[in-house]
């Protein structure tokens, strides 16, 4: 018997005193937090938490604040259509990991913002990019636009698509590892600045 | 201090030391390595300095949900009704990955696992792995594994690298270091780095955020080079394909994305039925575990993505015991399990050992039910020694998100280590105690005699005994011969120097009056 063989069989054996006749009790799931007038600004609020920097701008004024936060002389890396001007970045066509260690900061769009959890989630799209370009670089800049803010966990999942790969970012990359103490700056970029377009 | 303290408990290790950690083969039964790990006393800070921080996080973030109450019984009701019919969506999961472009592999126990992982290493000419912090690959020994086929298995995560790093033991489930402090970490970095890649810094000093800048540079060229990674996964998905990776530190990215090749090793209790049931998943998990609204991570991904990271999936099935936990009816349960670590925070008995005295990856409440059930009880004194580990008051149930009642399978665990030793050459002293206790209570006059050689006992230490609870009653202070074992860590209070059916004589039913004879 195959290895997936034995293992179904013993499954099957294991439940064969589950009573299939009763159907297991229903048990709703929770609804999350409605979403409520302050939605956006409980999500910036959540973000900072993290210690997450965290900027507001206008539509007109989103490319000046991306070049804001990007420091002088910053080597950037940009996907191929993030629809924003980014002066001197150098636009992802399948760099190398090394390439990317090479980049100090990434701007990118992004697919939802949670309020609650002071999250984003990106899903990869052409504005977003590949996963690694998010990833590599020590300063991610993050562009969101207040419509794409959800109240809470069930209205993000229920947004998103699992056939794409998704990636959700609560603050810069941290660890509790030592004495369980949060420390900011580990392997993912160690700063995340995340810009809301109002 | 100038050597990384070891633990008194693990077994030294021949070979090389900066390539893997122990192993927790021949570790003592529960109360022999307890006592041992009772004596050190930084031990015992650096434990309740951890298991304090993380207590308050959880209650703080808990609190800030109404529904938690209703969260709890959601997510125990999802993996409940997922594992009622665990074999159709395991073939829905395997459905779905290959649909998605990923390879799977189906695993009776771990020896296959490992089996299946070197061979994907080598079909790459991987002579090196990096790993996400994974408890499925730790529980099959896949690090040795791979190591004995010439493959390095480099750590990522920041506490499994200490471990690693110091040949040493996980002890907890999240923070596998979590017996170490900053001092110690500082001094394991700069003595060890340096023989598994770059070293650290000169200046290395133990401020949190310099050691996790360490990590991080030295980690760093081993995830621009690996080709191959090797994961665990949170949760899979069924009706999706979807793996799920819950994470912190950025080194699960690191893996999931960059190198070519991924091997995923998933224990079949992963499955989750619908993408919309990761949702009460990912609201209990982080804030049950590290005490955080959300972890600064999450990755799923369901197959190869063209275009966008690995280019070739693997995922393992592993069963490892699992299929036995499941027919067990009442133990079942500890398969909801979602290895947050809540239950070994909270645990009174795990903040004074440590994990390394349960002598298994999996610590704590949750590894004195999950190792006897997935193990099974009756074939060795460490496994049977487990259920034994808890003072029952609990704490545990309260805290976890997916409602395992702890106690209840430890009750029923203990006395399924009863019926297993009944028939051993050698009856233990408990059971010859019950033997007895079963003979003078089957009979009036014999129970008469037993409880006139107790109150002669009351009477003896009333006079001469030195010890005394509170409230002035007499007590056996520690026993010789087989009571030892009992009294070594209890007082055993002076029995009544009056029996019940001797006062009842007595005083005609307590009418004719008469001081008792019992307790003053």
């Amino acid at each position: 018997m195959s290895a997936r063989e034995e293992i179904l069989a013993r499954v099957r054996a294991a439940l064969a005193n589950v009573d299939d006749s009763v159907a297991p009790e229903e048990v709703p799931v929770p609804a999350g937090r409605p979403a409520g007038d302050d939605l956006v600004d409980r999500f910036l609020e959540r973000v900072a938490d993290y210690r997450a920097v965290v900027k507001t701008c206008t539509a007109r004024g989103l490319a000046k604040a991306v070049r804001d936060a990007l420091p002088e002389g910053a080597r950037v890396v940009v996907p191929a259509r993030l629809g924003i001007d980014v002066p001197g970045a150098v636009v992802d066509d399948g760099l190398t990991a090394a390439d990317l260690d090479a980049c100090d900061a990434v701007v990118t769009a992004a697919r939802i913002g949670i309020a609650e959890t002071g999250t984003i989630v990106l899903d990869h799209g052409d504005d977003q990019g590949r996963r690694a370009i998010s990833l590599v670089p020590d300063l991610h800049v993050c562009v969101v636009r207040r419509d794409q803010v959800v109240a809470d966990v069930p209205d993000a999942v229920a947004l998103l698509d699992p056939a794409r790969p998704l990636t959700w970012i609560s603050g810069p990359s941290a660890t509790s590892d030592i004495e369980l103490d949060r420390v900011e700056g580990v392997h993912g970029p160690r700063t995340l600045h995340v810009l809301l377009v109002r | 201090m100038n050597t990384p303290r070891r633990s008194p408990l693990r077994s030294e290790r021949r070979g090389d030391p900066e390539k893997t950690s122990g192993t927790f083969v021949g570790m003592p039964a529960f109360p022999e390595a307890a006592s041992e790990a009772l004596l050190d006393p930084q031990l015992r800070h650096n434990l309740s300095h951890a298991t304090g921080t993380i207590r308050a996080k959880r209650s703080n973030v808990v609190a800030e949900l109404p529904e938690w109450e209703d969260l709890r019984l959601a997510g125990a009701a999802v993996k409940d009704a997922t594992l009622r019919s665990l074999d159709t969506h395991l073939l829905r999961l395997e459905e779905q990955l290959t649909a998605n472009g990923a390879t799977v592999h189906w695993a009776r126990d771990a020896a296959e696992a490992c089996a299946i992982v070197a061979e994907v290493a080598r079909s790459h000419g991987a002579d090196e792995v990096v790993k996400v912090k994974s408890m499925a690959t730790q529980e099959i020994g896949l690090n040795e594994a791979l190591e004995a086929e010439g493959i390095a298995a480099w750590e990522t995560d920041l506490a499994e690298l200490i471990v690693q790093l110091g040949d040493d033991l996980p002890s907890h489930i999240l923070v596998p270091a979590i017996h170490r402090n900053r001092a110690e970490i500082r001094e394991i970095f700069r003595t060890r780095m340096a023989a598994a890649g770059r070293p650290a810094p000169d200046d290395l000093t133990d401020d949190p955020a310099a050691l996790a800048g360490a990590a991080r540079a030295h980690l760093r060229e081993k995830f621009l080079r690996a080709k191959v990674a090797v994961s665990g996964a949170n949760f899979a998905v069924a009706e999706t394909g979807t793996l799920v990776v819950v994470e912190s530190e950025g080194n699960g990215r690191m893996c999931l994305t960059l190198p070519e090749v991924l091997v995923s090793v998933v224990g079949i209790e992963k499955v989750l039925p619908t993408w919309a049931s990761l949702d009460p998943m990912l609201r209990l998990l982080p804030r049950s575990s590290t005490g955080e609204r959300m972890n600064p991570y999450t990755s799923t991904w369901s197959g190869v993505t063209p275009g966008d990271g690995p280019r070739e999936v693997h995922v393992v099935l592993l069963d490892n015991g699992r299929t036995n936990a499941l027919a067990d009816q009442v133990g079942r349960q500890a398969l909801r399990c979602i290895r947050c670590s809540a239950c070994l925070n909270v645990c009174p008995v795990y903040e004074r050992t440590g994990g390394h005295a349960y002598g298994s990856v999996y610590p704590g409440p949750i590894g004195a039910i999950l190792n006897p059930l997935l193990k099974g009880v009756g074939n060795d004194p460490q496994t049977d020694s487990l259920p034994y580990a808890s003072s029952l008051c609990g704490a545990c149930f309260e805290v976890c998100p997916v409602r395992i009642d702890i106690p209840e399978v430890l009750v029923h665990l203990r006395s399924q280590v009863v019926d297993a030793h009944r028939g051993d050459r050698r009856p233990s002293g408990e059971s010859l105690a019950m033997k007895g206790a079963a003979y003078t209570f089957s009979d009036a006059r014999r129970l008469e005699r037993a409880e006139k050689a107790s109150s002669l006992a009351g009477r003896v230490l009333e006079r001469f005994g030195r010890t005394r609870l509170p409230g002035g009653r007499a007590a056996a202070g520690r026993l010789p011969g087989p009571g030892a074992a009992w009294t070594g860590a209890r007082d055993l209070p002076a029995p009544p120097r009056e029996s019940f059916r001797a006062w009842w004589r007595r005083t005609s039913g307590g009418t004719s009056g008469g001081r008792s004879g019992g307790t003053p």
